[in-house]
Formats: C-alpha cells, sequence, structure tokens
C-alpha cells in the first residue's frame, strides 16, 4: 500500500507525516508523532478518550483518517498548556480531583476546552451535555463538573 | 498493627491527614505525559495480536497455522502447543488464556500472532484455519444448574457436598454461612417476604484495554511493561506458565486507566511474553475494545432466593439465601463472597446463606469491586425495604432496629469489632435529602451495604535522600490516589511537608513481593506500612542524631522534622535537620533507610448507606436519577477529596449496574453487545450531583483508623436504585438491569425476569 505525505498543524508547530490511506489520525499522532496523551478507549468513537480539535471542533481522532488532515489544523492534550503555566481547566482538574485514573482526562480536557469557548458560562446541564460524548469510569462525573464550573468562572474573570 | 493508644483519631489533630493536596500524579495526567499501558515502546517492537473463538462452545480439532507462518513479516505463532504449563494451582488460568481442548466461550483466545506491523498480524490471523466441532452450550445460571444442561467439564464434581455427588455438573462448589435455624426464625415473624432476584452480567468497564509491553531473550531474562493492579502477581503467574525463574521476569507497572477489579488476573500478558521469547524481539499487545468485552471477566450474572421474617415491631427474626452466580467458564465466581456479605449488615439469631458457583459458555468472570456483595445487597435490600413497607416502619428506623454493631456475631462467622454502621444510618436519617420532597413519578429507595476489605502482603521502602527529602517505594499500584495517601502519611510521621516525599510504584526486582491493589486494601496496608517504615527510619535518625552528639539514642527525640535532645539533661545541642543528617551520614553509618514488610490483618470492615431518587417516565420505561447520596464510614478520611472520588465513583457504577448495564447474548451464544455503543456505561448527563458524606468510625487495625473506602461504595446502590424504582412505579422490580424494555413490562404486570 502507497502512503500518503500529510502537511499539517498541530498545537501549532507546522508538522509533516507519511501514513498509510486507512490509518487513523489518531495512530498517527501516536504512533508515528509520539503524541500518545490521546489515548484510544474504544476505537469507535463511543468514549472521547481520543478527542482532539480539527480548526476548533471536538472530533474523535480514531474516527479521522490520518490522510484526511491536509491543510487543517489539528490540538491535543500536549498543545493545552502554554508553556509551564497550565490552562485554568488543566489547574482545576487536578484541584478538584476530577481526575483519577486519568486515561479520560485529556479528551476530557479537549471536550471542556471547546465547550468553554463555545459558551463561557454554561449551566450545570450545558456542561453534562457538553461532556456526554466522554466516558469515565472512576469519577461519577461530580468533581469533572465542578473543576469545569470552577475554570469557567476563573476565565469569565479573565 | 493496632490502632494508636497515644493518638485517637476522633480527638487527635492531625497536620496533614485529611487535608486535600494535588495529587503527586496530577500535572503528567493533565499534560498527556502519563504513561499507560499502551504508550510504551521498544526498539524493533512487533505487534501482536490474538485470534479468538467465534462459538460459545466447540471441541477443537486441530489448528493449521502453515499458512499464517509463511506471510512475510509473521515473526512468531503460538497456540495451546505454546502453554504446556502442568502447574495445577495455573490449570483454569492457562486455559482461560489460550484454548485447550475446548474454546468455552465466544470471544476465548485460540491462537497468536506477532508481525512487524499490526496490519500485517491481522492479516496473519485470517490466515490460521481452526477446525471446531460445535457442542451445545449454556449461558444462563439457572440453565446450567439443571441435570441436562451442556456439561463445560467431564470432570466437574461439585466441591464442599458431603457425600460427593457421583456424577459432573456446572456446579464448581456449593458453599455455606450463618447460624441458628433460619426455620425457627420465620416461626416467630408475623412477616415473611420470599422472593427471587436476577442480575446480570456487568463489565468493570475501564477506559483503557489491557495492554502490555513483553521482552524476553533467549537467556530467559524478561521485562514487561504491563497495566495492572498487581505487577507481582503478574510477575509470578507469567513465570509460572512460561516456566521462567521469577528472578528473571522484571515487571514494571504502567498508569493504570481504571481496573476496579478487572486487572487482578492476567490475559494477553503471558502470550506476549510467549511471543517475545519464541520470536527474540519485543511484542506489544493491545486489546480492542471488542477484545475487553469479549475475552477478559465481567462480573457474574446472578439468580437468588431470599425469604427474610420480621415482627411487627419490626425486628429481623430469620433470614435464609440461596445464591446462584454463573462465573463463566471456569470456576470460581464470587458466590462465596456474596453469600457471607449478603446479610451482614445485620444482627441476627437464625441466618443462613447457601451459594451455588456455576459454570457456564462465558468469559471467566473477573473481581469487580467488592465481588459478589453488590448482588447480594440487591436481593437482601429490597426484601427489607419490602418488609419495611408491610410493617408500616421507616427504612432506616427498621435497619436501625437490626444494625450489627461491635459484638454482633456476624452473618459470616466472626464478631465484629468497632464498626459503623448505626453511625451511617444515623447520618443517613439526618441528611436534608432523607426528608426533601419528591416529585412526580419519583421515588427515593434507601440501602445499605458491607463489604470486608483487606489487608495482605505488603513491602515498603523509605530512602532518604542527602537533601533531607524522601522517596517511597511501595508495590501496590495506584488506583485511586494512593500516591496522594501514602505521601500524606509518610510526612505527617515524620513531621515534614507533603512536597518532601516522592511515592513511586516500584518494579518488582525493586522491592519484596506486595499483593494486588484490590480488596481495599492500599491506603490501610501499605498506608499502615508506610507509617510504619517512617517510624523505622525516625528510630534510625535519632540513633545518627545520638552518635553526632555523643549521647544515648534515648536522649534523642523526633519532633517536627528534626532530632532534638529529648531534655535539657541530655545536653544543649541544636536541633539536626533532615538535612543535616542526610549529608553527614555518609560519616554516621551510611544511608538510611526505613522498611517495613507485613502481612496486614485487622483491615476493618466497612458500611455504607445509600439514597437514591429515581423518576421514572411512565410512557418509555425510563428510569432517571434526580438524586443521590452516600454516606459511608472511612474510618479516617487520609484524602477526603480521593475518598469522595471513591464513594462517587462506585456509586456510579452501581447505578448504571441497576439501569443499564447488562451483557446482552443471542440464542447462539454470542456476545451481542461488545462495544461501549451498546453496553452503555452511565454518561454526564444521565447524573446529577453524587452527594457524599464521610462518617469515621477508627478501625482498631491501623495506627490512624483507616479503612478501606473503595469497594462498599459499589454494594448498596443496586439496591437504593431497586427499591427507589419499586417506590415510584408502585412494582417491586426483581431483576436488573431496570432498562426500559424491562420497566414498561413491570409496570403491564407482566413477570419483569426475562427480556
Amino acid at each position: 500500500m502507497s502512503q500518503v505525505r500529510v502537511a499539517t498543524t498541530i498545537n501549532g508547530d507546522a508538522v509533516e507525516y507519511l501514513c498509510e490511506v486507512d490509518e487513523t489520525l489518531l495512530d498517527v499522532l501516536r504512533d508515528c508523532l509520539g503524541l500518545t496523551g490521546s489515548k484510544e478507549g474504544c476505537g469507535t468513537g463511543d468514549c472521547g478518550a481520543c478527542s482532539v480539535t480539527l480548526d476548533g471542533r471536538v472530533v474523535c481522532s480514531c474516527l479521522v483518517l490520518g490522510a484526511e488532515v491536509e491543510g487543517r489544523e489539528i490540538g491535543t492534550v500536549e498543545g493545552i498548556a502554554d508553556g509551564d503555566t497550565l490552562h485554568p481547566l488543566q489547574r482545576k482538574f487536578i484541584e478538584f480531583a476530577a481526575l483519577q485514573c486519568g486515561v479520560c482526562t485529556p479528551g476530557f480536557l479537549i471536550a471542556a476546552k471547546a465547550l468553554l469557548e463555545r459558551n463561557p458560562n454554561p449551566t450545570e446541564t450545558e456542561i453534562r451535555f457538553g461532556l456526554a460524548g466522554n466516558l469515565c469510569r472512576c469519577t461519577g462525573y461530580d468533581k469533572i463538573v465542578r473543576a469545569v464550573q470552577a475554570a469557567a468562572a476563573e476565565m469569565r474573570k479573565g | 498493627m493496632p490502632l494508636d493508644s497515644k493518638l485517637d483519631p476522633a480527638t487527635h489533630k492531625f497536620k496533614l491527614v485529611g487535608t486535600r493536596p494535588s495529587r503527586p500524579d496530577g500535572i503528567d495526567k493533565v499534560t498527556g505525559r502519563a504513561k499507560f499501558g499502551a504508550d510504551a515502546n521498544a526498539p524493533g517492537m512487533l505487534i501482536g495480536k490474538i485470534l479468538r473463538s467465534p462459538h460459545p462452545h466447540a471441541r477443537i480439532r486441530s489448528i493449521d497455522t502453515s499458512k499464517a507462518e509463511k506471510l512475510q513479516g509473521v515473526k512468531a505463532i503460538v497456540t495451546r502447543d505454546d502453554f504446556k504449563c502442568d502447574d495445577p494451582s495455573q490449570r483454569d488460568v492457562v486455559y482461560n488464556i489460550m484454548a485447550r481442548e475446548k474454546a468455552l466461550y465466544d470471544g476465548h483466545a485460540v491462537a497468536a500472532v506477532a508481525a512487524s506491523s499490526a496490519a500485517v498480524a491481522k492479516k496473519a490471523l485470517k490466515l490460521i484455519k481452526v477446525d471446531y466441532e460445535i457442542l451445545p452450550h449454556v449461558i444462563d445460571v439457572d440453565e446450567a444448574m439443571k441435570p441436562t444442561a451442556p456439561l463445560l467439564h467431564g470432570n466437574m464434581i461439585t466441591a464442599n457436598v458431603d457425600p460427593a455427588p457421583k456424577k459432573p455438573s456446572n456446579i464448581a462448589a456449593r458453599y455455606e454461612f450463618g447460624h441458628g435455624d433460619p426455620e425457627t426464625g420465620f416461626k416467630q415473624a408475623d412477616f415473611t417476604v420470599e422472593r427471587t432476584f436476577i442480575t446480570e452480567a456487568t463489565h468493570q468497564g475501564y477506559i483503557e484495554p489491557h495492554a502490555c509491553l513483553a521482552s524476553v531473550g533467549p537467556d530467559g531474562q524478561g521485562e514487561l511493561w504491563v497495566c495492572t493492579q498487581g505487577h507481582y502477581m503478574i510477575r509470578n503467574t507469567c513465570a509460572a506458565i512460561l516456566g521462567m525463574d521469577v528472578s528473571k521476569l522484571r515487571v514494571t507497572a504502567s498508569e493504570i486507566g481504571g481496573g476496579f477489579g478487572g486487572k487482578t488476573t492476567v490475559f494477553i500478558e503471558p502470550v506476549a511474553l510467549a511471543l517475545s521469547r519464541k520470536a527474540n524481539r519485543p511484542v506489544k499487545m493491545v486489546m480492542t475494545r471488542e477484545e475487553v468485552f469479549r475475552g477478559t471477566g465481567p462480573t457474574s450474572s446472578c439468580s437468588m432466593t431470599i425469604k427474610i421474617g420480621v415482627t411487627k415491631a419490626g425486628r429481623i427474626t430469620g433470614a435464609h439465601g440461596e445464591f446462584r452466580f454463573q462465573g463463566g467458564a471456569f470456576a470460581g465466581s464470587p458466590v462465596e463472597l456474596g453469600a457471607m456479605s449478603a446479610f451482614a449488615c445485620y444482627d441476627l439469631d437464625h441466618v443462613k446463606s447457601i451459594g451455588y458457583d456455576v459454570v457456564t459458555n462465558r468469559p471467566k468472570q473477573a473481581a469487580y469491586r467488592a465481588p459478589g456483595a453488590p448482588m447480594a445487597a440487591f436481593a437482601v435490600e429490597s426484601v427489607i425495604d419490602e418488609l419495611a413497607k408491610k410493617i408500616g416502619m421507616d427504612p432506616v428506623e427498621m435497619r436501625l432496629k437490626n444494625a450489627a454493631k461491635a459484638g454482633t456475631k456476624s452473618s459470616y462467622g466472626p464478631t465484629f469489632n468497632r464498626i459503623g454502621l448505626i453511625e451511617c444510618l444515623e447520618a443517613a436519617r439526618k441528611h436534608p435529602h432523607y426528608k426533601a420532597p419528591l416529585g412526580p413519578n419519583q421515588g427515593r429507595g434507601i440501602a445499605a451495604g458491607f463489604w470486608f476489605n483487606f489487608g495482605g502482603q505488603t513491602c515498603v521502602s523509605l530512602n532518604l535522600n542527602v537533601d533531607g527529602t524522601f522517596v517511597l517505594a511501595v508495590g501496590t499500584p495506584d488506583i485511586g490516589g494512593s500516591r496522594a495517601s501514602m505521601c500524606l502519611m509518610a510526612a505527617e510521621e515524620l513531621g515534614i511537608g507533603y512536597d518532601k516525599v516522592r511515592t513511586i510504584i516500584a518494579d518488582t526486582s525493586s522491592l519484596g513481593y506486595n499483593d494486588v491493589s484490590d480488596g481495599s486494601r492500599v491506603t490501610f496496608s501499605t498506608g499502615l506500612a508506610t507509617i510504619a517504615a517512617a517510624r523505622d527510619a525516625i528510630a534510625k535518625l535519632c540513633a545518627r542524631a545520638a552518635k553526632t552528639w555523643n549521647i544515648p539514642v534515648d536522649a534523642v527525640t523526633w519532633e517536627g522534622g528534626y532530632a532534638k535532645p529529648s531534655g535539657p539533661n541530655a545536653g544543649n545541642f541544636q536541633p539536626l535537620s533532615l538535612k543535616d543528617i542526610a549529608s553527614t551520614a555518609g560519616k554516621t553509618g551510611g544511608p538510611i533507610a526505613g522498611h517495613y514488610e507485613v502481612n496486614a490483618g485487622g483491615a476493618g470492615v466497612s458500611f455504607a448507606v445509600h439514597m437514591a431518587d429515581a423518576e421514572l417516565d411512565r410512557e418509555t420505561g425510563r428510569v432517571q436519577i434526580k438524586r443521590y447520596t452516600v454516606v459511608q464510614d472511612a474510618g479516617k478520611a487520609v484524602h477526603p477529596s480521593y475518598v469522595e472520588g471513591q464513594y462517587q465513583g462506585g456509586a456510579t457504577q452501581g447505578i448504571g449496574w441497576a439501569i443499564n448495564e447488562e451483557y446482552v447474548y443471542g440464542k447462539d451464544g454470542r456476545l451481542q453487545n461488545a462495544g461501549f455503543l451498546d453496553y452503555r456505561i452511565p454518561v454526564a448527563s444521565d447524573l446529577p450531583m453524587i452527594d457524599t458524606v464521610i462518617v469515621e468510625v477508627p478501625n482498631p487495625g491501623h495506627p490512624y483508623g483507616v479503612r478501606g473506602v473503595g469497594e462498599t461504595s459499589i454494594v448498596p446502590p443496586l439496591a437504593a436504585v431497586a427499591n427507589a424504582v419499586s417506590n415510584a412505579a408502585g412494582v417491586r422490580f426483581t431483576a436488573l438491569p431496570m432498562s426500559p424494555p424491562r420497566v414498561l413490562k413491570a409496570m403491564e404486570g407482566a413477570s419483569p425476569r426475562r427480556r
């Protein structure tokens, strides 16, 4: 099978890679580019652990082909912090104990960040539906919702 | 190690224990740096894939791998012929990781390939020819117990029955617990209720599929990176299966993306090691989600019959339970623990539990958080609820009238020490939730739950660094924030800051044996060992100070992180800091470390009381949880946020079990919902906030009074939700999950047993 050459932007950096035509973006990120922060929990778009942003929109990277992202902008968990300054969501997830095992956390952070960019002042219900595409088996979501609420409040203050 | 007499946790002011610092693994987990099972790679690495049986029960006549072997890129293939371990204690484990004469369930591994890429490995699997003779199968526990059922194992004679049965059956064992005579008790009752209950198999549902990276050389030395709850268990089991020296296999536990009991055994690990040994290359194996559902261990499905008698005054006079659990294709369902725990909340004169461990053509069950107890509690707490209604008594009041307390002879034998059920019931009754008004089509349910908790073999090492900081090496994978709680306990003892101790999970070659992180044992037993190791280190630190000052060691005390003369008579010396002592350690006797090794007893049982408000959509049968409160005894909460997290997580898994989750089999014996789309675990929009109340009744078996908290939280929710839905519907629900079709059927008055 001949490989496809792709030029794209990941977390603000220009990246080029070769991938198989049937290779998922998730596999490219993890196996070719060493960005293992995005996790495969199901490979079928049901768990959200592989969530990344594609031109600002949250997608399951296991449902996107590596060959599809030519010229697009991808955001992964590795790009959320600004240098040594954590994003408010990252800080609040730690502070509010919104993570236990942490395997779903990258996906939740990506989804929550996109949610707050769309809606800086979401209600509890809006947060719960905004994050309904991400599965967490450890926390019961309570502390995740509270962390997102706290991050949103802090971000609104600027 | 008993509760410190000088340190009553009820009044003692801890400096750090009970505070909520950030977890040491936090930054790695929010930046994507944390390395989980599938995140490791090695030079020259191959990818391993497993071929699985599509049949629930079939004799394997032959396996032909010749075509697959010839495929370019295939480096090794293993089948049953490569796992000829004759250790009888490993028999079921070996037969489960690779089918022998028969494939015993849909998803049973029959061969595995290591190849240069995942694509080649998958192609090779298709070239392996397995000749199956399909046999009749059985999926349901009650069906499997019938004498006419297809037999899984021709030599299975029910254990613990006297005289032993002459014929084999699918009943692996019978268990019996209790005291008194329930029939006598029922004669004293004003009312009795007898009902049969059903629960379906559910999966632990950890988000991280099993993954490992194995490397074995021709000299027999091996390395294994793996997500597991117990890397020493992995090492010992794999070494036994593969005939390796235990010392030659070093296992490193990765970050673990959830386990809940499901990662307390081996599945792919011995296979990856065998492939690596054969190929002489590192082999990485990662399960797909479908493989996790089909090929790992969910918990049992159950059928249970409960009879309880009660007086008009609310006193339980007798209780009897029969518990029938299928544990998949091999013996070992958690029915023994289910039968032991079923009536443990109550102080009873006449109680008996009988358990049957049954095999069926399903994947071998694995532990799932308080194995066996949630199902048993569902059945018992449903009957208690019904009896309370019958006599017109408040359900908390009725439980208080019968609650187990210190001195109660438990239904499974031992007499309870200091326990906290009454405190939990009182706290539940006082909680605003208990009296809050309900809306239309809503019902409130309450249930109590019990779990044993466990101690077990534990070994820790606490090493002082040159700058006065410490590294604590433990051997229990961190599945609930234990690195944070170990740092808290070590720092509390040493009188230093939380951030002056770093806790790591050592690999199997760096520290003595540790049991698996299970049984809610880590904060209790690794914590106890950490406290003891810190005290060991303090004794050595004091000795070094005494040597430095040239005074007797008993003239030195340890206070706030400093060695000090114990009084004016000891001499006038400036206190020595940890850094002072550490930087001169080379001159006073060499490195300083505290150690402790123990098989910890005294784990201290734990109780919880849950309250659930359920709302029923009478048109669709959909159940929604509108409010939920967990009250649980933690003994002493070392890190309250992480204790709350355990309470909330356990409750949520229980809610999923109660209203949605189940393994669905077709008539062909194949699993029909092996994915997160069709096996739907609760999502954020399904749930309310989960309120928590931490009750602290100190455990007499731990220096700080700690009890395990991880498992008890999943025991009451099945019953609490079922009681809530029953109260909302005005119909008693006896089968889980209460999914819309079942709920509608029950409301129509039909039997809610099976779809």
